[in-house]
């Protein structure tokens, strides 16, 4: 059977068991549709976590960031990792004691306020708009390289599996059909990982093969060769960065404490049914993400090897077949700089920007690239980082059962994030603003009749921004994460471990830290970002790492604020008291 | 974060139990600190002297051993609140 029917058959028979679980698990009540009804297993929730968390950035992208910025990389390693310990000792036990149905929840009653409730749903629906865009984008990139449609329908078929899980099945479907996406998704990231270190270092284990020697003979370690290779070509060592100190800092802190701030990771302990539920959860959830993260160093490491032993000094005629085909998809090019035919692979760009390509091809029979060579780099290939997971199992040869299965992993990681953001975005709709805010008296049919025409609404949207990329998506998914350590995490946080923090305090707070972190990324990335570099950033902190910046500055601001204004009444004190002990918490949803 | 009111209306064991689960959390916190932060970042080049197999020691615990250590903080967490809470009858 050829690979692309192998593909046919495994994204198709993924997608039937996604919707043959939505069917099963259909919601009822806004109960079921919110949380799931309140009593899923920590182990299910954990796994359910996983795949709700591990984007198409994990899967997709971020072994091909690892492979290209070596120790740099280790800010996403640590940051998307550490956040877990944030939320299993600070946030997820007492959330799920407090026992409602979204942050904006939360928020809005232990802060006394109808505007805190508003303020968090604006940080909420902020955050999950820009992080789902990028889900739909990586929908399209695998639809369009696997399957040979156009992006465009890509999107729509992903919009249309998507929309029947999550808006007849709400959290439950999502929950049941997220366990089933980490088992395809796991196994297709780990499947092409243990034949690559076998053939590389004669371990099949990634974790151990990264530690150990090349298996051609010379005794070198895979990390010891890689920065020799690299060096030889003119590039930085691989286990070295070239970040400064206190912006690798940053950044790492922003994106763990940000991770604890998402409220669609966070939403999902609200789902098991006891506060030691929550910590336990988030326990599982960190081991079957750590099972990827520790993977994925491993690949990149090993990708990179393999990139550089296949493609530099190969003439282009005799280039693999998966370059000519990344070629074909405008994320790989080849400029032949010296008119020798043969590629060579150095540090530096090859050319100006993202390649343009012109009708026809060059004398030995390359794709025509117009832009501008950079003249003072030697280099003469173009790669685009994203590309490194789905062509590894091309790369390294590896049967075409494994490349199916790539495709329908890439695939399962794209919709569980998908559907999970849609999720907390049509929630807060239905329930935070029309339920609690404007239209108390809604009936309970009533309100999940609105929670599924809000989530249909949040895929057309969502589809959209897929479809029609604004230039923005690309470059601010990441700052997602900054967005939430300065508005929601510091809120949540003074909620639960400060009992003098007042409904002013809050509100100013996450206020504060949402437009400071929100106006330096907006000026550095879109207004000015001919002036983003480190010489013009505050303390030396990139836009990345800024949320740092806004967290402390909430923190802060609130802190101040509570002091000079109205102590919180007594049964917000109480309420504290209650959330900080776990007895109890089965019959807290009662709501 | 400043503590106001610890009394008000907590039941002695409450109280006890959150006081030990603080004291805990500033520990397995610190811990946290330590490994990503600490080994992984600011101390990473002093430690890369060190080698674990093939690994640099300082980009191992960047890229490996901080979450090994992260997953072991979790797991050690939950063990010891069970326990706490056990001891103050306040289980769940």
């Amino acid at each position: 059977m050829d690979t692309q029917t192998l593909i046919y058959i495994f994204v198709g028979l993924s997608f039937a068991l996604y919707i043959g679980i939505a069917i099963w698990s259909r919601a009822g009540s806004t109960k079921e549709f919110y949380v799931a009804g309140g009593g899923v297993n920590p182990v299910v929730n954990g796994m359910a976590t996983a795949a709700d968390w591990m984007s198409a950035a994990s899967f997709i992208s971020m072994a091909g960031l690892i492979a290209f910025l070596g120790y740099d990389a280790s800010v996403y390693l640590m940051g998307w990792t550490g956040g877990y310990v944030l939320l299993a000792l600070l946030l997820a036990p007492y959330l799920r004691k407090f026992g409602q149905f979204t942050v904006p929840d939360f928020i809005g009653t232990r802060y006394y306020s109808k505007t805190a409730r508003v303020v968090a749903v604006i940080c909420l629906i902020f955050i999950s708009f820009t992080y789902i865009a990028g889900q739909m984008r990586g929908v399209g990139i695998v639809f369009s390289r696997f399957l040979d449609v156009p992006i465009t329908l890509g999107v729509i078929i992903g919009m249309g599996i998507v929309f029947v899980y999550a808006v007849l099945g709400g959290m439950k479907g999502i929950t049941y059909t997220q366990v089933a996406q980490y088992c395809v998704l796991i196994f297709a990231y780990m499947v092409p990982a243990f034949f690559l270190s076998f053939m590389i270092t004669g371990n099949p284990i990634p974790q151990i093969g990264l530690g150990s020697t090349v298996d051609d003979g010379s005794g070198q370690y895979v990390l010891q060769k890689l920065n020799l290779v690299l060096s030889d070509l003119g590039f930085g060592n691989y286990t070295d960065g070239s970040k400064s100190m206190i912006d690798v800092f940053c950044i790492t802190l922003a994106l763990m404490v940000g991770t604890a701030g998402l409220p669609h990771v966070i939403v999902r302990f609200f789902t098991v049914p006891k506060a030691s539920d929550a910590r336990k959860s988030a326990g599982w959830a960190l081991v079957f993400i750590a099972l990827l993260y520790t993977t994925a160093p491993a690949v990149g490491a090993f990708a990179r090897l393999n990139f550089i032993d296949t493609v530099n000094e190969t003439s282009y005629s005799e280039a693999p077949g998966w370059f000519k085909n990344w070629e074909r998809n405008d994320l790989i090019a080849f400029q032949d700089k010296n008119n020798d035919g043969v590629m060579q692979y150095r540090s530096g760009d090859a050319f100006e920007g993202a390649p343009e390509f012109a009708e026809g091809t060059g004398p030995s029979g390359e794709r025509v690239v117009t832009n501008a060579p950079v003249t003072d780099s030697e280099n003469e290939v173009y790669v685009d980082r994203d590309i490194m997971v789905l062509a590894n199992p091309e790369i390294g040869n590896l049967p075409g059962w494994v490349i199916a299965l790539v495709a329908a992993g890439g695939l399962a990681a794209a919709l569980s994030t998908a559907a999970g953001l849609l999720l907390v975005i049509s929630s807060s709709v239905s329930h935070d603003l029309l339920k609690s805010t404007f239209k108390p008296n809604i009936s309970e049919k009533g309100e999940l009749l609105a929670a599924r025409v809000a989530a249909t609404a949040a895929i057309v949207v969502a589809g959209y921004l897929g479809i029609y990329p604004p230039g923005w998506v690309a470059q601010v998914v990441a700052f997602a994460f900054g967005l939430a350590a300065a508005s929601l995490f510091p809120a949540i946080f003074m909620g639960i471990f400060s009992k003098s923090m007042n409904k002013e305090g809050a509100i100013a707070g996450m206020v504060v830290g949402l437009v400071f972190t929100f106006g330096y990324i907006f000026y550095f990335k879109l207004m000015n970002p001919a002036a983003n570099v480190a010489g013009n950033w505050l303390f030396g902190i990139s836009p990345e790492g800024i949320g740092v910046v806004g967290m402390v500055l909430n923190f802060a601001v609130a802190i101040a604020i509570s002091k000079v204004t109205a102590s919180p009444p007594v049964e917000i004190r109480k309420l504290v008291d209650s959330i900080r002990v776990p007895r109890g918490a089965g019959d807290a949803h009662a709501h | 974060m400043a503590e106001t009111n610890e009394t008000h209306e907590t039941s002695e064991a409450e109280g006890a139990y959150w006081r030990d689960n603080i004291r805990l959390l500033v520990s397995l916190m610190a811990i946290w600190f330590a490994c990503s932060f600490g080994a992984g970042i600011l101390f990473r080049e002093w430690l890369d002297q060190f080698m674990l197999g093939g690994y640099p020691l300082g980009f191992w615990f960047a890229q490996q051993g901080s979450i090994y250590i992260f997953i072991a903080l979790i797991v050690f967490y939950v063990v010891r609140m069970k326990k706490l809470e056990r001891k103050y009858d306040l289980d769940d």
